[in-house]
């Protein structure tokens, strides 16, 4: 993984140490809240509902056995012992002080991590496939790009102060696992006749009150070319972005008010002066940055496939896990283990601080001493050799990170919800845990197969409900907290938005009212069709039917 | 108000008159744009400087024809959150070749100070009981920069590749 040079700790340390000063300036009443509130959001705190809540950047989810032992020590030392894994690969913490806020700023440096940017009116922490430079299907590491990238981002004097935030994610892979279509900039890498790598550029997706899917503005560009092509966008951003109502003024909103023709026009005109010059990436630089990404020394192993199969036949609790939890590694003899944090009745992407320093001893012992953070909110191990699997799983199943479930119903996304959040409408957490609760029998979610539920507490769409294969989306209907079902979304490289199902029902209904639409679709599907494929097929109309008619039907019967 | 100038507390020789009815025949003047626009040929006749004010919704490029007769840019941040001018300050800089001062007026703080140093102002009005410690304060806030800008620092990319 990347690895701070002097530059990258100096100025990391000035940053702390500006920091401090803000707090006391604020602390002494030097500044104002008004006038601190973009300060302590650009360092990642935010005033929640009870109390600060601190975002720290894990940069494009990759992290260290020794950083998430960091991250364990602050949870105990100035949280409540656990930390949250957010949907942009982040950490927070929810019960942190003004006060010592610089001291942790200060405990993250010492392991070359930030908070900067994690909030605020800039370019925020930049996204990437959790299976990066180790995924089978992969055909570039993105995480070389994603470190270019951060450092352009960071402290960038132009465009701290944008209209609104900024996401940008990167995928190197055609199956895209990093969300892309719904960033302010999606990245995908595509190879060219010669193999030689490039990006295709995508502009103004995003999801909250208004969730466009991202277009393509520039189906090409090499590579040395991308910050200026960024610095083009981000420009015609901060100059024409919207600032009259924060709810218009994400970069979507202008694509969509300009026209995608027109706002690349104007994108490509500014690229035009900015093309060729300084922002122009040496071979050198990107030479330095791939070594930092080199793939580890990878023993010489065969493939345990077979094994591992006689395993999973003489403990199905473990074929389970295998078949729903591992992904394909591109070496021969190892594989991708994902650690599920939604085990039952569990808050979907907590982790206590215990959990946390034992899963960085796993990480040294099996992973080569280090992991990743998934945007549907897990972590990875990314280089397990096969043939310690099965005492893998047993460490993991002990700490109950082995819920056999990932890419299954119960691995939803859920935001925090109005149990923090002072945004919120309705709390998430209790409906993903009701839903993890009815759905607890491995051989029906395995049965059922792929399928995404992501729930969000408001219309701000923080839990991903628009491009959930089956979203949720919690209402204030006269101060009850109702939830909007919607079908159909999808975040991959066929990423769609849901449709609308039917009225909001009420907490106590959503379980039910899922069941009723997988067991719709385990009705209508044809072969080996997923959930996805099935509703693309059928239409919303028999869910429509199956959830609403019989509710209706239940009703008038009670 | 005050006027930090090159890191120095400075007098302002450019009177403001952008909300005036008449411009007075003589003196260096800040003018507004819709003024600059009516009254072009006297004041580039003018022997004393002129500087032009834009607000925030006024693009440069309307100004960059005229760039070497005027003395002063200076650009409104109507609220610190409006960042339109640090595209503004680095456009004048670096592709319209602006040399002159460039100001920053408005909703000037403490905290964006370096952000705008670096994108090319050299000049702010400053509140606060001393500006000049101010600006200090912002100036010794960092020593390495990710970025190229317009204050011709080099980044930690090209000191990266020169030690070697």
């Amino acid at each position: 993984m990347y690895r701070y040079d002097e530059f990258d700790h100096r100025l990391v340390n000035e940053r702390v140490a500006q920091f401090r000063r803000q707090v006391a300036r604020r602390l002494d009443g030097e500044l104002t809240e008004d006038q601190f509130k973009p300060l302590r959001l650009m360092n990642g705190l935010y005033l929640q509902l009870h109390a600060y809540m601190l975002r720290v950047n894990v940069p494009y989810g990759v992290l260290s056995t020794r950083q998430l032992r960091k991250l364990a020590m602050i949870a105990r030392r100035y949280d409540r012992d656990y930390g949250h894994f957010t949907t942009r690969q982040n950490i927070q913490y929810n019960w942190v002080s003004l006060e010592d806020t610089p001291d942790i700023l200060a405990a993250l440096a010492e392991v070359e991590m930030t908070a900067m940017q994690s909030s605020g009116n800039c370019v925020r922490n930049i996204t990437a496939d959790q299976y990066a430079g180790r995924a089978a299907d992969e055909l570039e590491d993105p995480r070389v790009w994603c470190e270019l990238i951060r450092q352009y981002s960071l402290l960038n004097p132009e465009f701290a102060y944008l209209p609104r935030k900024f996401k940008i994610a990167v995928t190197g892979s055609p199956n895209d696992r990093a969300a892309v279509a719904v960033h302010d900039i999606g990245l995908r890498m595509h190879h060219d006749d010669n193999g030689r790598a490039g990006f295709e550029v995508l502009v103004g997706g995003g999801q909250g009150r208004t969730p466009v899917i991202g277009r393509t503005i520039r189906d090409w560009i090499e590579p040395e070319h991308i910050l200026s092509y960024i610095e083009a966008i981000l420009r015609v951003y901060n100059l024409y972005g919207r600032r009259d109502n924060i709810y218009k003024a994400r970069i979507k909103i202008l694509v969509n008010a300009l026209g995608i023709d027109k706002f690349r026009e104007l994108v490509e005109t500014e690229w035009a002066a900015l093309r060729g010059g300084e922002l122009t990436i040496p071979e050198e630089e990107i030479e330095r940055i791939e070594r930092y990404f080199a793939p580890p020394a990878w023993e010489t192993l065969f493939d345990q496939g077979e094994a591992m199969r006689a395993q999973a036949a003489a403990e199905p609790e473990f074929g389970a896990w295998l078949e729903a939890n591992t992904a394909a590694h591109k070496a021969p003899g190892y594989m991708i283990v994902n650690l599920s944090l939604k085990a039952t009745g569990h808050e979907p992407g907590d982790l206590d601080a215990d959990r946390m320093d034992r899963v960085a001893d796993l990480a040294d012992r099996f992973s080569l001493g280090e992991l990743r953070v998934s945007h549907r909110q897990n972590l990875v191990f990314a280089d397990v050799r096969q043939q310690d699997a099965l005492e893998l799983w047993r460490a993991l199943r002990e700490l109950g990170l082995a819920t056999p479930n990932i890419g299954k119903l119960t691995d939803m996304i859920a935001c925090p919800g109005l149990d923090y959040c002072a945004l919120a409408n309705a709390r998430s957490i209790p409906v993903a845990q009701d839903i993890s609760r009815h759905f607890t029998a491995v051989d029906k979610l395995h049965a059922i197969g792929d399928l995404t539920i992501n729930i969000s507490g408001c219309m701000n769409a923080c839990g991903h409900h628009h491009v959930g294969n089956i979203g949720i989306l919690g209402v204030d209907k006269q101060g009850q907290e109702f939830f909007q079902l919607t079908l159909g979304g999808a975040s991959d490289q066929h990423a769609a938005l849901g449709d609308r199902l039917g009225r909001a029902l009420p907490q106590a209904e959503v379980p039910a009212a899922i069941e009723r639409i997988v067991d719709c679709y385990l009705d209508l599907r044809a072969a080996d069709e997923t959930f996805l494929d099935t509703y693309r097929r059928v239409g919303i109309k028999p869910f429509k039917a199956a959830v609403y008619d019989d509710t209706a039907e239940v009703r008038r019967v009670a | 108000m005050a006027l930090v100038k090159n890191g120095e507390l400075v007098n302002d020789p450019f009177r403001d008159v952008t909300g005036a009815d008449t411009i007075p025949p003589d003196g260096a003047v800040l003018v507004s744009l819709e003024q600059w626009q009516d009254h072009c040929h006297s004041l580039q006749r003018r022997p004393d400087p002129v500087g032009v004010l834009l607000e925030s919704d006024q693009h440069p490029e309307i100004i960059a024809d005229d760039l070497d007769q005027i003395a002063v840019v200076a650009l409104a941040f109507p609220t610190f959150r409006d960042g339109r001018a640090y595209s503004y300050a680095r456009l004048l800089r670096e592709r319209y070749g602006f040399t002159g001062e460039l100001r920053a007026v408005g909703d000037v703080l403490l905290e964006q100070l370096h952000y705008m140093q670096r994108c090319g102002f050299d000049a702010f009005q400053l509140d606060g009981e001393d500006p000049a410690r101010d600006f200090a304060i912002a100036q010794s806030d960092f020593s390495v920069w990710y970025q190229p800008a317009s204050d011709g620092r080099l980044s930690a990319l090209r000191l990266r590749h020169r030690r070697v």
